[in-house]
């Protein structure tokens, strides 16, 4: 959303380097699943401070509304329905942007500074600079950035980066009514994190875990799970990464070789001409020999 | 062999004129904006395409444009493409060729082996960037296929534009060193000393009618 600064240290597409000398803290939204009590306050939030409104829908038979993310929905309580112990439970996921460290939806975009990434970490669309491919939509490892219908841009969760540099925290954290939701440094958070599975582990919860996948170099949005044993269960991947294949088509490398190849051919191309001349039909008279 | 060397004959009609022109022109559009898509180096090229959106938006239309005018003039040039037994001599002799040592390849027909091979080439080059274009395509079509399948699509469609760049550039610069194939495909005819010289069996065969 917000423009161009000195924090930015990642674009997508550029070909010059962002300004680096500046460092902010690292910041991270921590989500604890156990302490929600599924009130979507969080999600009222986020469209009053963003000033979003999602088409009404139809009630679909299960308690997630709307039924998807969106470019008006930029998070989402999902509650997954799962029968632990013979009672019927929700795993409820708050889902959105997580904030990657190594962001595949930057790495996918071909539009420079579409996605920015800021010093503290956060991930953002540009969208004033977004040309509508949805390369990032394919590049995500969590199926998280929507293409809207209206105007070819893509949307998501920014982690209220504009409130977040004049030092406030997320909407979303804001309204939360049991601390489900903070906001802080990532080593806080993190540490907040142990806390918190030290005593789901007390509460019978032997599999609890933090959720902070490597394979994306990390996220900024850590959250708490339960049943961290099964990520999958909640709707999360259980080893999200930008994977071979687009690590290959985006590549640095894969655009040097395919440069290369052009050029060689043009190289190829003036280097014979020059060497051998145009192919010319022979003076009458001289035609013995035929191609 | 009749006729004076000097005389005109049609080697493109001129349905095989345009629809070459047309092809030329959609592949140059969808050349230089796959190009300024695939690495930020040449993204400025997108400034003379329409602007960033447009030139996205227009990319997969022109790929329409591009399969709807390349295939049923591929049907045209297909019994003049034919893989005949000569053609592989051709092949064997093709460095030879390519330095001008008139190596005894045999009657060539209308088209050389290395224009086979380049036709060849393409039509199911063409067909596989549309498909893997289909999956790509937003908004309305790239939805319904998992990002997995589009970022497999995505690269396979990168090393397709990539083959067919190689194969363009070869056939573009043999026009150039071939003189009077561009004015050939510009007006339609050749000399008959050309036709004689370059493609003996069709100027044979076809007398000069055979402009297809």
């Amino acid at each position: 959303m917000a423009h161009t600064s000195l924090d930015v240290v990642n674009q997508s597409a550029r070909t010059s380097t962002p300004p680096q000398a500046r460092s902010t803290l690292e910041v991270a939204k921590l989500i604890d699943i156990s302490r929600c009590i599924g009130c979507k306050a969080c999600q009222s939030a986020c469209m009053e401070w963003n000033d979003l409104r999602d088409e009404v829908g139809v009630q679909e038979g299960f308690y997630t509304s709307p039924a998807d993310l969106s470019d008006q929905s930029w998070t989402l309580m999902r509650f997954n329905e799962e029968v632990i112990d013979g009672k019927l439970q929700w795993l409820i996921l708050k889902d959105g942007c997580l904030h990657c460290q190594d962001p595949g939806c930057l790495k996918a975009c071909p539009a420079p500074g579409a996605i920015v990434q800021y010093s503290n970490g956060i991930v953002d669309f540009q969208q004033d600079q977004c040309i509508g491919c949805g390369y990032c939509t394919a590049g995500c490892p969590f199926h998280i950035p929507r293409l809207s219908g209206k105007d070819a841009k893509v949307y998501k969760c920014t982690l209220c980066s504009d409130r977040v540099a004049v030092g406030l925290e997320p909407a979303c954290v804001k309204s939360c009514p049991t601390g489900a939701l903070h906001f802080g440094s990532k080593e806080d958070m993190l540490f907040e994190a142990e806390h918190r599975l030290v005593d789901l582990v007390e509460r019978g919860f032997a599999k609890a875990a933090v959720y902070d996948p490597r394979g994306v170099g990390g996220t900024h949005v850590v959250l708490v799970l339960p049943h961290g044993d099964r990520p999958e269960a909640y709707g999360l991947p259980a080893n999200p990464r930008v994977g071979p294949l687009l690590q290959v088509w985006r590549s640095g490398l894969a655009r040097a070789a395919g440069v290369a190849t052009m050029a060689a051919v043009l190289v190829a191309g003036v280097l014979h001409y020059m060497r051998h001349g145009p192919l010319e039909v022979p003076p009458e008279g001289d035609q013995g020999v035929k191609p | 062999m009749s006729g004076s060397g000097k005389d005109l004959i049609l080697r493109h009609s001129n349905a095989s004129r345009i629809a070459h022109w047309a092809v030329a022109i959609v592949f140059i559009d969808l050349f230089l904006s796959g190009l300024a898509l695939f690495s930020p180096f040449f993204f400025w090229l997108s400034n003379v395409l329409g602007g960033g959106s447009l030139m996205r938006f227009l990319h997969p239309i022109a790929g329409v444009a591009l399969v709807v005018l390349f295939y049923p003039y591929a049907a045209m040039l297909m019994g003049d493409n034919r893989w005949l037994p000569n053609d592989s001599k051709w092949v064997k002799h093709m460095a030879a060729y390519m330095r001008k040592e008139h190596p005894d390849i045999g009657e060539t027909h209308k088209y050389n082996a290395g224009q086979k091979m380049m036709f060849w080439s393409m039509v199911p080059i063409i067909a596989v960037l549309a498909v893997t274009g289909v999956l790509l395509w937003q908004p309305w079509f790239a939805p319904h296929f998992s990002a997995g399948a589009r970022r497999a699509a995505g690269l396979i469609h990168a090393i397709c534009a990539f083959v067919m760049f190689v194969g363009i550039g070869i056939h573009v610069y043999a026009a150039l060193w071939t003189k009077g194939s561009i004015d050939a495909m510009i007006r339609g005819t050749v000399t008959r000393a050309w036709a004689r010289f370059h493609h003996p069996a069709w100027e044979r065969d076809a007398g000069g009618k055979g402009g297809r």
